[in-house]
């Protein structure tokens, strides 16, 4: 059995003085969609940014795609794709040059980038469109593109549903179960339970900082 | 990846958005051209233009930096590519120096195209033992603005009223260039009596700047925009 994509071990992260994470235990393995449940405030987005090595571990111990979140929170970063309300795109480029752009800055190559517009079905006349023209279920889509072209291997997406009308929504889904069959491992903050909760193998709740898992008390 | 590849790459993305968009050709240099008439309007005297032309040269060189560096963060905080650039673990020297050289690209056009607006405006002839300081004084005096302008950029990209924040913080930082620039144009054009040789001073002032603001601004660059 591989090893856990996150694997943290009464993880306490601090906002200020107040403590979003409060020992937060929680194993995610390759290739899982996990949602996170929890009311707003509940430290689902700490969790989140913790992951992707932007919010500092302060006790507990921590490990994301092997690597210690204690001592490298950069390497961390450069593996992981957070994916927040905006979509960090160039609005004034093409849906290409945003893709290539992201997927050199890891060094990956022209194959690479192309590889990664076809596995997220960025193609034809969509690949020149300015990102400013696209509508918002297909900027996802290739905000989504840039992360597998800049090689995460771990997305961390908070509230992906926003924004997006019924069909973009789908498309979404479709996206990301289809990323997870690749062997990327998802994590899904999300308030649309109905809709992500379809999406994921497995629930998690963040209930005040900490972590349960449902059915457990 | 290392950072002077990575500020080159930067550096191609923001230029290929300013092909993509114009908004130089388009916006920033008729602008520029106006705030020249509208100098000439205002002045409305040949001797005193011909007088003062160095220095508006480097005024609407310094106005229109503020439209471009406006523009070069907007592009980068519409839709989060900053943030995202940042969490994706992107050196924020990288960032700062690819910045720094789109933004310079871009100057080094804006003044051409000012110089040759003072020659037809302002009635300025370049003589030929002034032209090695006049491209050596842009040269210097672009990388000083464009270090300043990316890292008061950068800095006010992250605040509400950057639009008003970031003339108020770069103009007062930007002094130096404007007075140094001045002086070492108006010995190249030999204007009022100065020769070449009175301009290289300025040169050395417009080269420390540069270099102290480069410097600092690769180093203070990451820790401004985290906040």
């Amino acid at each position: 059995m591989s090893a856990p994509v996150i694997e943290l071990r009464d993880a306490v992260a601090v906002l200020g003085a107040f403590p979003a994470l409060a020992g937060a235990d929680l194993c995610v393995g390759q290739g899982d969609i996990l949602l996170l449940r929890g009311p707003n405030g509940a430290g689902k987005t700490t969790l989140l940014r913790l992951c992707a090595g932007l919010v500092p571990l302060v006790r507990g111990t921590g490990r994301v795609l092997g690597l210690d979140l204690l001592t490298q929170r950069d390497e961390v970063r450069r593996h992981v794709g957070l994916l927040g309300h905006q979509n960090g795109l160039y609005l004034d480029l093409t849906v290409g040059e945003n893709i290539r752009f992201w997927g050199a800055t890891v060094g990956a190559s022209e194959a690479e980038s192309i590889a990664a517009m076809d596995r997220l079905g960025v193609t034809g006349r969509l690949v020149d469109i300015p990102v400013r023209k696209l509508s918002a279920g297909q900027k996802r889509r290739t905000a989504l593109a840039c992360l597998v072209a800049r090689r995460a291997q771990l997305w961390l997406l908070d509230e992906p549903h926003a924004g997006l009308d019924a069909a973009a929504r789908d498309e979404l889904d479709l996206t990301l179960r289809h990323a997870a069959s690749s062997g990327a491992t998802i994590v899904v903050a999300s308030h649309e339970l109905e809709r992500a909760g379809s999406l994921a193998t497995r629930t998690v709740d963040v209930v005040a900082g900490r972590i349960r898992e449902p059915g457990r008390s | 990846m290392n950072v002077w590849r990575l500020a080159r790459l930067v550096a191609r993305k923001d230029l290929q958005i300013e092909w993509n968009s114009r908004v130089l050709l388009n916006q920033v240099l008729p602008f520029a051209g106006v705030t020249m008439v509208i100098f000439a309007f205002a002045l409305d005297s040949d001797a005193v233009l011909e007088r003062v032309a160095p220095g508006l040269v480097w005024l609407a060189t310094m106005f229109s930096m503020l439209v471009l560096v406006q523009r070069t963060f907007a592009v980068e905080t519409d839709d989060g590519a900053l943030d995202a650039l940042r969490v994706a673990g992107t050196d924020a020297r990288a960032i700062f120096l690819g910045k720094a050289m789109s933004l310079g690209a871009q100057l080094l056009v804006l003044e051409a195209v000012l110089l040759l607006a003072a020659v037809v405006l302002y009635r300025q002839t370049v003589p030929v033992g002034g032209a090695v300081l006049l491209v050596t004084t842009s040269i210097s005096a672009t990388c000083g603005l464009a270090a300043v302008g990316t890292l008061y950029g950068g800095l006010a990209a992250g605040f509400r009223g950057r639009e008003t924040l970031l003339p108020l913080l770069t103009l007062p930082a930007v002094a130096p260039v404007l007075i140094g620039a001045t002086r070492a144009v108006e010995a190249a054009l030999g204007t009022a009596g100065a020769v070449v040789s009175d301009g290289w001073p300025w040169v050395g002032l417009l080269v420390v700047f540069a270099v102290a603001f480069g410097v600092g601004g690769s180093l203070a660059f990451g820790p401004l925009i985290d906040e």
